[in-house]
């Protein structure tokens, strides 16, 4: 114990320790510089040498950090690159084969007698419409058979748009000149024709229509085709378009980051409830009071809207918000 | 039918492989975006409407559009720009 204890400094785990902790500067021992101005045909013969030379010529003061080497050696860069290609096309075309050859063993298309017609996908078909309620079969299946697994989509949505934020986000510190300057060189909407005439005229006829279409879609999820995912999507584009016509300042009215949070937060949670509920109970679904299985009527098919509207809510607003951190690195 | 299938069928490759070796970065991205539009018309082809709305809204909409914004934040499509505003 004590031996390990002495060799900690050295050892394997504290090394790996340090790296994570951005202890070790993994450029310090000097990385890999191409010295400009040569072709690929002339190899170099004295990498530091000829770096001086270079500095010599272009009167560059300290082109490259000190104690970095120029690990340039022309012949083995360019037997390597060969080798890489090579090696790169060949991975391609193996992993072509694999998959055409996997295909070849597949069970024929359309055949009664495949793996995927068993019970399951009967049952589905035969009493999908009497048991969720739902007209269109995808979305009874994506919503109340399958919930869980959209439950699980939704997050990952969520958790995407939150390494977004992570990553991208700027916070304004008030009075501090750098971040100010930063976080102007950042929104770049600075650069550009704010109020450009065509797409104004065009976003005011098309963003309705696309809303429209939207929540039409979101609505009628268990009657026709669509559902939350692609009605989010929707109406996530429509939202974009009309950031782009107007501006952050139009939008900002009505779609705050405390907007986004409370509606994404509450879009989740809610179905979270409704779902875990008939998880742990095994299947005794939440009572609704929305009768089931009556085909063309909205009102028809138990907790399969109220969902498809959650997830509708999370999509567009994950979609929006990509947009908006994209954009200008906040909401 | 057959033969319109086959022609979406034929530039869902072509567009595929040209997104790959095209050296813009802004024609592949459109080029990406009509990939996207193709295979939206096969999903309605193969009867799966929602499928179709999804890759119109997703695959030829906001993916396009990040890849737009992630360029433009590279500084990989600025040049135009810039020349117009240097002109005001």
């Amino acid at each position: 114990m004590s031996r390990l204890r002495d060799d900690y400094e050295n050892s394997w785990w504290r090394r790996f320790q340090g790296w994570v902790d951005g202890e070790t500067d993994l450029l310090a021992e000097g990385m890999e510089i191409r010295v400009p101005g040569r072709g690929e045909d002339k190899p170099l013969r004295g990498a530091r040498h000829e770096q001086e030379k270079v500095r010599g010529q272009h009167n560059e003061p300290a082109a490259a950090p000190e104690g970095s080497r120029t690990v340039y050696n022309g012949r083995g860069i360019r037997c390597f690159r060969r080798f890489y290609q090579v090696m790169s096309v060949l991975l391609c075309l193996s992993i072509i084969f694999v998959l055409l050859w996997t295909v070849s063993y597949l069970p024929a298309f359309g055949n009664a007698g495949n793996p995927d017609n068993n019970e399951v996908s009967a049952r589905y078909i035969e009493r999908g419409l009497q048991e969720t309620g739902a007209v269109n079969i995808v979305t009874g299946m994506i919503l109340d058979y399958r919930a869980f697994d959209t439950f699980g989509e939704s997050c990952v949505l969520f958790i995407a748009s939150c390494c977004v934020l992570v990553l991208l986000r700027i916070d304004a510190a008030e009075g501090d000149e750098k971040a100010k300057k930063r976080l102007a060189e950042a929104n770049d909407r600075i650069f550009e024709p704010k109020n450009d005439i065509i797409l104004q005229k065009c976003a005011c006829i098309l963003v309705p229509l696309i809303l429209v279409f939207g929540i039409y879609i979101v609505l009628n999820g268990h009657l026709s085709p669509g559902g939350g995912f692609s009605g989010g999507a929707v109406l996530g584009s429509g939202l974009i378009l009309y950031l782009n016509a107007f501006g952050f300042g139009k939008t900002e009215r009505f779609f705050t980051e405390k907007v986004y949070r409370r509606m994404t937060l509450s879009a989740l949670t809610f179905y979270c409830l409704a779902k875990s509920y008939s998880f742990f109970t095994g299947a005794n679904h939440l009572e609704s009071g929305i009768p089931l299985g009556t085909p063309g009527a909205i009102l028809s098919s138990g907790l399969i809207l109220p969902l498809n509207i959650c997830v509708g809510l999370v999509v567009a607003c994950t979609m929006y918000a990509f947009y908006a951190l994209f954009r200008k690195g906040g909401m | 039918m057959r033969i319109f299938e086959i022609i979406l069928l034929l530039s869902l490759v072509v567009c595929a492989v040209s997104v790959a070796f095209m050296k813009d970065l802004l024609t592949s991205i459109v080029i990406f975006m009509s990939y996207s539009l193709i295979m939206c018309v096969i999903w309605v082809l193969l009867q799966s409407p929602d499928l179709a709305i999804t890759e119109a809204a997703v695959g030829a909409g906001v993916t396009s559009i990040l890849f737009f914004v992630t360029l433009k934040k590279i500084r990989a499509i600025q040049k135009e720009g810039r020349h117009e505003q240097a002109e005001r």
